[in-house]
């Protein structure tokens, strides 16, 4: 303690900066850059799907849309001869439309009330082990649905689609002229259906579960049951969510290749008809003609593969409007 | 001062009188059920099934009526049809299951990890060929596709939460829109913008660049939520202790998230190793074990199976069944990983 003879240095002023460190600068550039990877990846899929498919598109222009004529022609020297192919996937669209639609109105009833009960009915030990099941489910791979839905449910779903019809042919949506019910739009809505049920209810479990817990007990304390506190409070609560969940659901079913492939009997002709076997599904198409398609056609198919893009990025985008307006909502 | 002690009761819980009665409502509803079905013309296990659901409504209606009005008896519908719902979710999972298990049975031998389809065709005895090409395959294209998503997608993540720039709003909206992108038009952009225009043929470098544009959102998003439950202060003491932010994410804020990246990449995982759009157009399928993923065609394990689906002959869908057995246990064990790490995480 004596050895402190030496006069005492006060440090100089502190340099204060809230400039960033050069370490730093480069982190939030590297950050940023990989951030912004997501924009870069969309953008270039736009970009080379849209260059590949602009000469299809011009020469069809809106017909390519509108139109339900898949033909290649081909001149002499056997090139394809562009303006007199025609290219119209308007057949696909619909039946890609008619299933995804069909999927959700299966499977959205189904879900909701899974979620419901998960969230509200279910003893705690069965919660956790269905959560952890229909999680592992919605990582099940595209084509076990495909090969499942062919060998084990599409029997059973043809016997289905053969009762409907014997009971609600008066329906215009289940009429049919000639009675083919194999690979009809319906089984490849049921299979569809089977697939988007995980995300649905996940995502509605997910919205119920944030039901504020003050109202659900406001509500049983003034002598509500389950069901009417479910009526008054969860389901205003969640509706949108439920909404939101349901249109991530039509996004999958739209853009789903393999298993549709698999059950779905692809045919060139807009069938409005759900029980009849013949459909479309413009995911399926692109892999059905890649195997075969010429230059040409392969341009024709990238440009199906944008419409079908932007469709899914469409319909996307709205759902996550919608599910992350809901979350944390009160009202 | 008694002894009495008090013992904790479960007032809801349900009395063996109450569960008799439960017993008591499903046995009537059966009863009715099978009574439905015998005198009319409804045949069939559909029919039971349905019926069997009306009479229990009605069985459970009634008694609750009865005893306690028509709210109660409204509450017993909607119980009834939310425990269906769980029942008609369940149904097809179990149908999975077993089919698999009944179906890749068959096919399943030690040799099928020893050998590859070079010198046997589809068609072949059971015994014979293998899959370990495509193993090969789907293991390096998995590992490409991990190599390139997961720096991006953590860093994503890490834009996110940790930087939380102009972009992050529009960012975070694109990630979410890129988790939809249809795996075929993954496979189609990169046919388009690499195959056609640089390399003119298909490799397993283009299988694995086309699953990475499908990881991607799945790591980043994954990740994501996991950086939002690492607490504040630690990032506050990382900063108060002279910490640069590179230093206090890279030493503080990353390794207490550890557990949860790894599980975000597990899922990765599990996302894209049964894809199979993409593969059958930009990875081609070879029959041999192909290491070099800059050259030649690479098989794969869905591509395997899709081969024998759509080859069609009894042996050749045997095969299949049992690589979706093979394929199946691979995703089941990552996502057993991925909980157990998740879930040890959690308890520290």
């Amino acid at each position: 303690m004596s050895e402190d003879k030496s006069p005492i240095t006060t440090p100089g002023k502190r340099e204060l900066t809230n400039k960033p460190r050069f370490s730093d600068k480069v982190f939030r550039g590297v950050a940023t850059a990989g951030g912004l990877s997501s924009l870069v990846i969309l953008g270039l899929i736009l970009i080379f799907l849209g260059y590949q498919g602009f000469q299809v598109l011009r020469s069809e222009g809106f017909g390519f849309i509108t139109g339900s004529n898949w033909q290649v022609i081909q001149d002499n020297a056997g090139n394809t001869d562009l303006s007199a192919s025609s290219f119209g996937i308007a057949a696909m669209l619909v039946g890609t439309l008619l299933c995804a639609a069909l999927a959700v109105s299966i499977a959205v009833p189904i879900s909701v009330l899974c979620a419901l009960y998960l969230t509200f009915y279910a003893p705690q030990f069965l919660k956790k082990i269905m959560v952890a099941i229909i999680d592992l489910m919605a990582a099940f791979p595209s084509i076990l649905f495909g090969m499942w839905g062919f060998f084990v449910l599409m029997p059973h779903v043809e016997y289905w689609a053969k009762l409907i019809h014997k009971y609600f042919s008066w329906i215009p949506l289940f009429k049919m002229e000639i009675s083919v019910f194999t690979r009809s739009p319906f089984v490849a809505g049921v299979v569809l259906a089977i697939m988007i049920i995980p995300i649905i209810t996940s995502v509605s479990r997910e919205i119920f579960s944030q039901t504020p817990l003050d109202r659900v007990q406001a509500a049983y304390a003034l002598g509500a049951t389950r069901w009417s506190m479910i009526r008054a409070v969860v389901i205003p609560y969640g509706k949108s969510g439920v909404v939101g969940g349901a249109m991530l659901g039509l996004g999958r079913a739209m853009g789903e290749t393999v298993a549709v492939y698999t059950v779905l009997n692809l045919v060139y002709q807009i069938n409005w008809h759900v029980l009849i076997g013949a459909g479309g599904n413009v995911a399926s198409m692109i892999l059905l003609k890649f195997g075969e398609a010429g230059p040409t056609e392969t341009r024709a198919l990238m440009a199906a593969g944008l419409v079908l893009f932007l469709l899914t990025l469409l319909v996307n985008s709205i759902a996550n409007t919608i599910v992350s307006r809901t979350g944390g909502k009160g009202r | 001062m008694s002894n009495l002690t008090l013992k904790p009761t479960k007032p809801w819980k349900r009395t063996p009188k109450q569960q008799l009665l439960i017993a008591v409502n499903l046995l009537v509803a059966a009863a009715i059920s099978f009574v439905i079905v015998l005198v009319t013309p409804m045949k069939g296990k559909l029919a039971y099934l349905l019926l069997f659901f009306i009479s229990t409504i009605i069985v459970n209606f009634a008694e609750n009526y009865f005893k306690s009005g028509i709210a109660a008896a409204k509450d017993s519908i909607a119980t009834s049809f939310a425990t269906a719902g769980l029942i008609i979710v369940i149904v097809p999972i179990f149908s999975i299951l077993f089919t698999i298990f009944e179906r890749g049975r068959a096919g399943l031998n030690f040799g099928l990890f020893l050998h590859d389809m070079k010198s046997n065709g589809p068609n072949d005895p059971l015994g014979q060929g293998g899959l370990l090409h495509a193993l090969v395959g789907s293991g390096i294209m998995v590992g490409i596709a991990l190599l390139i998503s997961l720096p991006i997608g953590i860093l994503t993540a890490i834009y996110l939460t940790e930087i939380k720039g102009i972009f992050s709003r529009p960012i975070k909206f694109l990630v979410q829109a890129m988790s939809g992108v249809p795996s075929i038009v993954a496979g189609l952009f990169i046919l388009s913008a690499v195959v056609f225009p640089i390399t003119k043929s298909s490799s397993g470098l283009m299988g694995g660049l086309a699953l990475s544009i499908l990881m991607i959102p799945t790591i980043a998003r994954t990740s994501e939520e996991v950086l939002l439950l690492i607490p504040n202060d630690l990032r506050e003491a990382g900063i108060a202790l002279g910490g640069t932010q590179w230093r206090t994410i890279s030493l503080i804020v990353v390794p207490a998230a550890k557990s949860g990246l790894i599980t975000a990449t597990i899922l990765g995982l599990a996302r894209v190793a049964g894809e199979t759009a993409p593969l059958i157009l930009v990875s081609g399928g070879g029959d041999a074990v192909n290491p070099n993923p800059f050259h030649s065609p690479m098989g794969s394990l869905p591509f395997y199976i899709w081969k024998g689906f759509t080859f069609g002959t009894p042996e050749s869908i045997a095969r299949s069944w049992a690589g979706i057995f093979v394929l199946l246990s691979i995703i089941f064990l990552l996502f057993i990983a991925a909980r157990t790490l998740s879930g040890s995480g959690e308890k520290k």
